[in-house]
């Protein structure tokens, strides 16, 4: 047994970490969320020569041939830059290409996701919060070789930067009757729509599907049966998020108790109370246990399949009561100067906001560890 | 990063499940004469102390076999693993790591044998939480220490055989210095004894006392480390203390049997698994559970490669309390107005264990330093805020 990273991925967080401090420090976050696109095409590309985009993806398929655990290193970094990009849509897209596709369909997707000539994003929820079979509604009518996709998605990750969807849509009345397809952007009857969101680094909208055709070969795996592959896309979505929550909650933990050790009051250090102290560590035992939770999951990931489900449920509801509570109290524990614009608490805080609902916040996951009890 | 165990592992795994399989009845069928039959065969496979060096009369087994041992002995609700906790958990390794050669022939066998019973001495009436600030009083006279104070809240002191006490042998020195470690035998003359009774009224865990100090003469040599390194010592006990994987399975197996509380109970009209509070609060537990496993794993992995946190216990000891007192007060929420009967009586669900968990909660939570202290510990050591 061995709970630590290898020197490898210890170089790849070091890489990260300063290609990020200097390519994408806070100001330039605050620079692209003002943008249409969201974040910098520039900075794409580079990541995509830096074999980032296809972490997960097969050497054969143009990726780098990593695993799970090599990723959340990376996510990591990038939650704790706040980096602004669709890299978790388009690794969500990639894993479940390598997961459910066939070798023609990787073969013809993979390494487009994987240099960032195209980027990839999920399209799963038709309401929300609704990770339920019943709950996917988009239709899918049968049409000689191949099915007519409509109906809306929403909540949709990097729906305007996105040019490849991987779609959740339904092949009959049974609950599970579910079918996975690959819909290109710009396909006739297509449209994608970002709203304004309260974290302006991050890019969330709808997609919608009028009589949009898609082919038997864009159908991943058999149609109808597509319901387990949406539950192990689920599974891995929420482990990636969680792996980006960490990085962002640690930079926020330790912005505030540098101010902690360095604000004034009463003539000592504010982080000399034990009105401050306490909470800043609890916060730690929280993100703390949290960290051991999503590695033993990105782990699991890569070695032991049966496990994942209840190993990303519990990251992913360690995690959101751990950032919830940091972001929130990141602010108290500074005073007004969190409250203002300029200061990056508060970008911290609006992620938090952003991140707890994707693939499920603490009470979804609570009760998914019962369900999984057969409870 | 890998959480499979190695062949040897696996190898020394199968052994102590074959063991359990062959040696271990079920809870209700273990008879008076159990637990004495247990801790031979125990004893006989060396695995009391059994990460403790082999010249000491330990097993000599790597921390990783510990782990696996202890994982599946409260896995399968087997009994601890001796008789003397205090000694097999904090005063042998104690003595192990400050004592003298005589003093480790001396301590550790009878401990190991399930001879000794240890309490510890450390609290007093005004000194709690500020336990560097304590003042029981040790003068050097010649070859001897003269002893003359209070110890306060010393579990399990009206049956020990010795005490761990920690005494101010140098008034003069900064509070952290002056302090010393004594094994001292509980039948030296001037030691006096008072109970005092936690609020189970009699029932489970009731060991606290107020150990009285007149006078008492302890040769210099049951001194533990060097004069004034009591500190240190204390330190290092208490990191003992919180640590373990026994704890996380102790919780897990009550999840369980909360879980199957639950499953027999109802609110509102409804069963209690359906009620989306009751369904959050056990995935929580469970969540918090596993995550207390991952750490004490993550610490493992740090010891094993040297750089472990010295305060890295302190997350988990707050974890357990938190389960502790939280899993206790959902039990009995589930129980309604019954839960207000306690005894032996028919009416008593699940034979009064949970109240027994709500009233018994203190002795962890608040032994071994409360939870804000180690908040304190956490916040000053792993974090680097300034000190209180």
């Amino acid at each position: 047994m061995d709970f630590g990273f290898s020197d490898e991925q210890e170089l790849l967080r070091g890489e990260a970490r300063k290609l990020l401090d200097d390519a994408c420090p806070l100001d330039e976050v605050r620079a692209l969320q003002e943008t249409p696109a969201g974040h910098s095409p520039e900075l794409w590309k580079q990541l995509g020569e830096l074999g980032w985009l296809g972490l997960i993806v097969p050497e054969v398929y143009g990726g780098a041939g990593l695993g799970w655990l090599d990723l959340i290193v990376l996510l990591e970094e990038t939650g704790r830059s706040l980096f602004p990009g669709p890299l978790v849509s388009n690794t969500l897209a990639a894993a479940t290409l390598c997961d459910a596709a066939n070798d023609e369909q990787r073969a013809q997707w993979l390494p487009g996701l994987a240099d960032g000539s195209r980027i990839g994003t999920v399209a799963l929820l038709d309401e929300r919060e609704a990770f339920r079979p019943d709950a996917i509604r988009l239709s899918g009518q049968r049409d000689g070789d191949g099915w007519r996709l409509t109906g809306e998605k929403r909540f949709v990750t990097d729906p305007t930067s996105a040019d490849l969807f991987v779609v959740a849509f339904r092949t009959g009345d049974a609950s599970e009757a579910l079918a996975l397809g690959v819909v290109e952007g710009g396909a006739p009857g297509l449209s994608a729509q970002s709203f304004p969101t309260l974290d302006a680094t991050r890019r969330l909208g709808n997609l919608v599907l009028s009589d949009v055709r898609i082919a038997d070969a864009a159908v991943l795996g058999t149609a109808g049966e597509a319901w387990p592959a949406i539950e192990r896309l689920l599974d891995r979505g929420a482990t990636a998020v969680a792996a980006e929550m960490l990085g962002a909650a640690q930079a926020a933990l330790d912005l505030t108790v540098q101010y902690a050790k360095d604000r004034v009051q009463f003539g000592s250090p504010i982080g000399r109370f034990q009105g401050v102290k306490h909470p800043l560590a609890e916060m730690h035992v929280q993100l703390e246990s949290a960290r051991s939770l999503l590695y033993y999951a990105a782990w699991a990931l890569d070695e032991s399949p049966d496990d994942v489900p209840r190993a990303a449920s519990r990251a992913k509801a360690l995690m959101t009561e751990a950032f919830s509570r940091i972001g929130t109290d990141a602010i108290q524990l500074h005073g007004t100067l969190a409250y203002t614009e300029e200061y990056p608490a508060q970008l911290y805080y609006k992620r938090s906001k952003l991140v707890r609902p994707l693939f499920g916040d603490s009470d979804h996951h609570y009760d998914r560890l019962l369900r999984l009890r057969g409870l | 990063m890998n959480f499979s165990l190695s062949p040897e592992e696996e190898t020394f795994r199968q052994e102590v499940r074959d063991f359990l399989a062959a040696e271990l009845p079920p809870p209700e069928e273990r008879d008076a004469g159990f637990m004495a039959e247990w801790w031979k065969k125990i004893r006989a496979k060396r695995w009391v102390g059994f990460s403790w060096p082999e010249e000491v009369g330990g097993g000599g087994g790597t921390l990783m076999q510990q782990f696996i041992l202890k994982d599946l002995l409260v896995r399968a609700r087997a009994p601890m693993l001796g008789s003397d906790y205090t000694g097999l958990h904090w005063v042998g390794p104690a003595i192990i790591q400050f004592g003298t050669p005589e003093q480790k022939a001396r301590y550790i066998p009878e401990i190991l044998d399930g001879q000794s019973i240890w309490c510890t001495g450390y609290s007093e009436p005004d000194v709690g939480s500020d336990l560097a600030a304590l003042q029981c009083r040790a003068v050097r006279k010649g070859d001897t220490y003269v002893v003359n104070g209070q110890k306060i809240w010393t579990s399990l002191a009206h049956f020990a055989k010795s005490i761990f006490l920690m005494v101010r042998s140098n008034p003069g020195a900064s509070k952290h210095d002056g302090i010393s470690c004594l094994l001292v035998p509980m039948d030296t003359p001037g030691i006096e004894i008072q109970r005092v009774h936690n609020m189970g009224a009699g029932g489970y865990g009731d060991m606290l006392n107020q150990v009285f100090f007149n006078d008492v003469e302890v040769p210099a040599e049951l001194r533990l480390g060097e004069e004034g390194q009591g500190w240190e010592i204390i330190c290092s006990a208490l990191q003992s203390e919180r640590s373990g994987i026994t704890e996380v399975n102790r919780h897990a197996t009550s999840l369980e049997d909360l879980i199957g509380l639950a499953a027999r109970s109802e609110r509102n009209g409804r069963p209690a698994l359906e009620d989306a509070s009751v369904r959050a609060r056990l995935g929580s537990f469970e969540t918090r559970i596993e995550a207390m496993r991952l750490n004490g794993m993550r610490a493992l992995t740090n010891q094993l490669r040297g750089n472990l946190h010295p305060s890295e216990a302190s997350i988990n000891k707050l974890h357990n309390c938190d389960l502790l007192v939280e899993m206790s007060d959902l039990a009995l929420e589930l129980q309604g107005s019954a839960a207000s009967y306690y005894g032996k009586q028919d009416v008593v669900i699940d034979a009064g264990r949970w109240q027994m968990a709500a009233l018994s909660w203190p002795a962890t939570v608040i032994g071994g330093g409360t939870p804000n202290v180690q908040k304190n510990i956490i916040a000053e050591r792993m974090l680097g805020l300034p000190k209180d």
